[in-house]
């Protein structure tokens, strides 16, 4: 067997990871398999590569949706020029824009990669997201207090009002203020 | 240069320090994705903007101090030999990708080597932190330090909805790949690890081995990996990761007292043998030497080598590879001269031990 990817020498390291569930199988002589790095962190590339050739959930409804598809492919990115089209085949975005330019078809694309998820929950960037940062904690403390008044804790619940409510009036001072 | 410079040289000093599990867990390693704003992804093969990254990363990072990291160093692809590239993808401070992109690539490294950041790899930056054993949670806050240690000095691009925005939609959220490399020798002996690695799947991690001919890992080494990157925050991630860390150090280590009681003597045998092939052979091909490192790496942990200290599964593995042979070989060298050589070199690091 030729090695995958010089397709020159002879296979001599047999590489197996499971991505999802699915087994994958690299063939690899030893000079590329010691240039990929196959022994330590750096290796990431390689096997997302894998990942990425099934990542596409429209290849298996082709033909009920071709005809969407057609018109998606056409679709481009207005900061960096890349189509629908390309992006699909090299399964990487070429700017940030990238990602409102294609906002229509990238969240199955997302819930199967990220296990059903579309939406962000960690980190904030602390320059950017002053009132992000706020938005998010007013939420927590919503539930929070949803779940006091169920529990009947009445005098909790409304400590928890009175910072919510503090936060709703900082929100509101910092408005015109960098966001 | 003597054996023992040259070692401290291809070591970095963080990998001498014994972290917690480190009888199986050799290293915890954390990296963050992060693209600056409205700036095309080095993804676009845009050639200027990466020039602009780059141009602004040296202004604002190259020789600055940073806590404990202290001084950070810039090294510009463009500037090194492939020999150097090499060593530095060995060391594990930058990936083989980064190595290609000779106009624009660059990695910041931090004085004791524990932290790197890529410049223009697939996304403008990718910052990486190691910690000896197990430490995913020390490693993350690190890691988050240095994050907004940039992020004041840079404009990420951040979507509210999407988190941070990167080049592939695999790292797109917390940008953050979590990985733990474990050696699992007696999960691999008894063939437990081909069971386990789909159930560790399921949770939404991904195993890595590597295999050669037999059913068995190279050198029993395996990387688990969170593969989610969004929709779960920083610390659930990393939480989740622990866990089954956990119980995967807990199996290893049943497992290693089930095989002593059942079959100690030919596991000693077995030990003892990767311990012959070490100390005496003469030509010995990367796949063999792994495999008896392993072994060798066992037989410390389990008491029965004495006067070998614990790093060196985690040195020799780093040592023995092609770029390093040549580097200390001071030429290049073809693949069979390799095997002599990494035989010498095998060799001489034991003898180091041994006075
Ligand atoms: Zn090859
Ligand atoms: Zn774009």
């Amino acid at each position: 067997m030729l090695c995958q990817n010089c397709q020159e020498q002879e296979a001599s390291v047999h590489y197996t990871q499971v991505v999802n569930g699915q087994k994958k199988e690299m063939h690899l002589c030893e000079q590329c398999a010691q240039g990929e790095g196959y022994m330590d962190f750096a290796n990431e590339n390689l096997s997302l590569h894998h990942f990425l050739t099934n990542m596409f959930p429209f290849d298996q409804t082709k033909d009920q949706t071709q005809q969407q598809m057609t018109s998606a492919q056409t679709i481009q990115c207005e900061g960096c020029g890349l189509t629908y089209h390309e992006f699909r085949h090299q399964g990487k975005f070429g700017c940030s824009q990238c990602y409102e330019a294609f906002s229509d078809y990238l969240d199955p694309i997302f819930k199967r990669v990220h296990s059903g998820n579309t939406e962000h929950v960690g980190k904030i960037p602390k320059r950017l997201g002053g009132n992000l940062h706020k938005h998010r904690e007013i939420n927590q403390l919503q539930e929070q207090m949803q779940q006091k008044i169920n529990e009947e804790d009445f005098e909790e619940a409304a400590n928890i009002r009175d910072r919510i409510r503090h936060l709703k009036e900082e929100l509101h001072d910092d408005h015109g203020g960098e966001s | 240069m003597s054996l023992q410079d040259f070692i401290n040289d291809a070591i970095s000093p963080w990998m001498n320090d014994e972290g917690q599990d480190s009888d199986i867990v050799l290293s915890t390693r954390i990296r963050l994705a992060r693209n600056l704003k409205q700036v095309p992804f080095p993804t676009s093969g845009d050639q200027s903007s990466q020039e602009k990254v780059l141009e602004h990363i040296e202004q604002e990072f190259n020789n600055q101090s940073y806590e404990d990291f202290k001084k950070f160093q810039l090294v510009k692809m463009a500037d090194i030999e492939s020999v150097e590239k090499r060593v530095l993808v060995e060391k594990h401070l930058m990936s083989p990708n980064l190595a290609e992109n000779s106009q624009t690539g660059a990695v910041l490294i931090s004085e004791n080597e524990q932290a790197s950041v890529m410049i223009n790899e697939e996304d403008h930056l990718r910052i990486q932190l190691y910690y000896p054993g197990l430490g995913l949670s020390e490693a993350l806050q690190q890691a988050q330090k240095l994050d907004d240690w940039f992020e004041e000095r840079t404009r990420y691009a951040f979507n509210e909805e999407k988190g941070y925005l990167t080049s592939c939609p695999t790292n797109v959220g917390t940008g953050l790949r979590a990985s733990v490399m474990m050696h699992l020798p007696a999960l691999t002996m008894t063939n437990q690890m081909t069971r386990m690695a789909p159930e560790i799947n399921k949770l939404g991690l991904v195993v890595r081995g590597i295999y050669g001919e037999g059913s068995e890992a190279l050198g029993a080494l395996y990387q688990i990996s969170n593969q989610m990157t969004l929709g779960k925050s920083e610390e659930d991630i990393i939480q989740d990761l622990q866990s089954v860390v956990s119980q995967v150090i807990e199996s290893e280590r049943q497992s290693r007292e089930w095989v002593m009681q059942q079959s100690g003597i030919q596991l000693e045998d077995r030990i003892f043998r990767s311990y012959g092939v070490l100390a005496h052979s003469r030509i010995i091909e990367s796949k063999e030497a792994a495999k008896c490192l392993s072994d060798v790496r066992l037989g410390i942990d389990l008491g029965l080598i004495k006067n070998i200290s614990k790093t060196i599964l985690n040195e020799l593995m780093v040592l023995t590879q092609p770029g390093f042979l040549q580097h200390y070989a001071k030429k290049s060298l073809q693949p069979a001269e390799r095997d002599w050589f990494r035989a010498n070199l095998i060799r001489e690091r034991l003898q180091l031990e041994q006075y």
